[in-house]
């Protein structure tokens, strides 16, 4: 085992492909989910359409009783940060902002992705918002180099979020992926560059910044899941999978329209 | 073959908008305006408001597909 990596277990090629492969089906359906949006429809529909997705594909999914979760979907609208149980009487209306958070399994390996949608014409806030946790995700994705640091990733995204004034959620972080959902290491989205376990290829990582328009802080529902912004601001969610290597990142949830 | 990354998925048509144009109801409800692939057209498949059709969608315009298979 490799001393640097720790407990943290480098991935075969073999194994990388099969994350790639669930990584394709986790970015097909967020496309599929992101064209389907309309005001009216509830975010149970949404989870349905995740569904037939994953049936086609042969996939299992990821969610799904994962500690109980119910659904195959995340579906947090406006001030949810993530983890949205989908519901028949949660209707998405025009001007939200609705992040879906998907994951499939391959061969007992997981790939894992979220994008944020706006529903037809949404605030300035709103998309600005959603412009800037995407670009943070961009710019944790390059910070993760072989021989760099957890702590890289975690400054690049703390770092420009606030540089916008926005704040990062700190109760829910990133997370080494691979043959479970969660596994180490953490990769939390603020704190110091420089630090934290070293980073080599064949890691895989599942970076999802949370970044919220007002303060940090954030409530659990009564539904144990759902997870909202203490002051009720809008919030706003992006995560790729991606696999170290030797020359750089490489996201294995990449969507066809960022190709 | 369809590529690899495109995005099929089954849709209604509800209408003819002429030009080879045709709306299309999405599972969920959403309509989106897809045209027919050249290949139905060279082999003259019809296609009536009513049928499911098989449509990849456009991955730079989500309100747009491709109509690329009548099931009967």
């Amino acid at each position: 085992m490799d001393a640097v990596a720790g407990s943290i277990e480098l991935k075969t090629p073999k194994e990388i492909g099969w994350m790639r492969e669930a990584g394709q089906i986790v970015a097909r359906t967020l496309s599929l989910l992101e064209a389907s949006m309309q005001p009216g429809m509830s975010t149970w529909d949404l989870d349905q359409i995740a569904r037939q997705e994953l049936e086609k594909s042969g996939a299992k999914a990821a969610f799904l009783r994962y500690r109980g979760y119910p659904a195959v979907l995340c579906v947090s609208v406006n001030d949810e940060v993530v983890h949205g149980i989908p519901r028949k009487d949660k209707i998405i209306r025009e001007g939200d902002i609705v992040s879906l958070d998907f994951g499939a399994v391959v061969n007992g390996f997981y790939g894992d992705a979220a994008i944020t949608v706006g529903v037809g014409a949404i605030s300035e806030k709103a998309s600005e918002l959603m412009k800037i946790t995407e670009t943070a995700l961009v710019k944790g994705i390059a910070a993760a180099r072989h021989g760099g640091r957890i702590g890289d990733i975690s400054n690049a995204v703390q770092t420009y979020a606030e540089s916008f004034g926005k704040s990062v959620v700190r109760e829910f972080i990133g997370h080494g992926i691979g043959r479970r959902l969660h596994e180490d290491p953490a990769v939390p989205n603020y704190g110091p560059s420089g630090q934290g376990p070293r980073l080599a290829a064949g890691m895989t990582l599942a970076i999802e910044p949370m970044i919220n328009d007002g303060g940090s802080s954030v409530r659990i529902l009564e539904d144990q899941w759902t997870a909202v912004t203490a002051d009720g601001s809008l919030s706003a969610h992006f995560e790729h999978t991606i696999v170290l290597t030797e020359s750089g990142p490489e996201v294995l949830t990449k969507r066809y329209a960022e190709k | 073959m369809p590529k690899n990354d495109s995005i099929e998925v089954e849709g209604k048509i509800k209408e003819a908008l002429g030009n080879a144009m045709f709306r299309v109801e999405l599972p969920g409800g959403k309509l989106i305006i897809a045209h027919i692939s050249g290949k139905m057209r060279v082999h003259y498949i019809r296609i009536l408001p009513g049928d499911t059709v098989k449509v990849e969608l456009s991955p730079y315009d989500l309100n747009r597909g491709r109509i690329i298979y009548r099931k009967k």
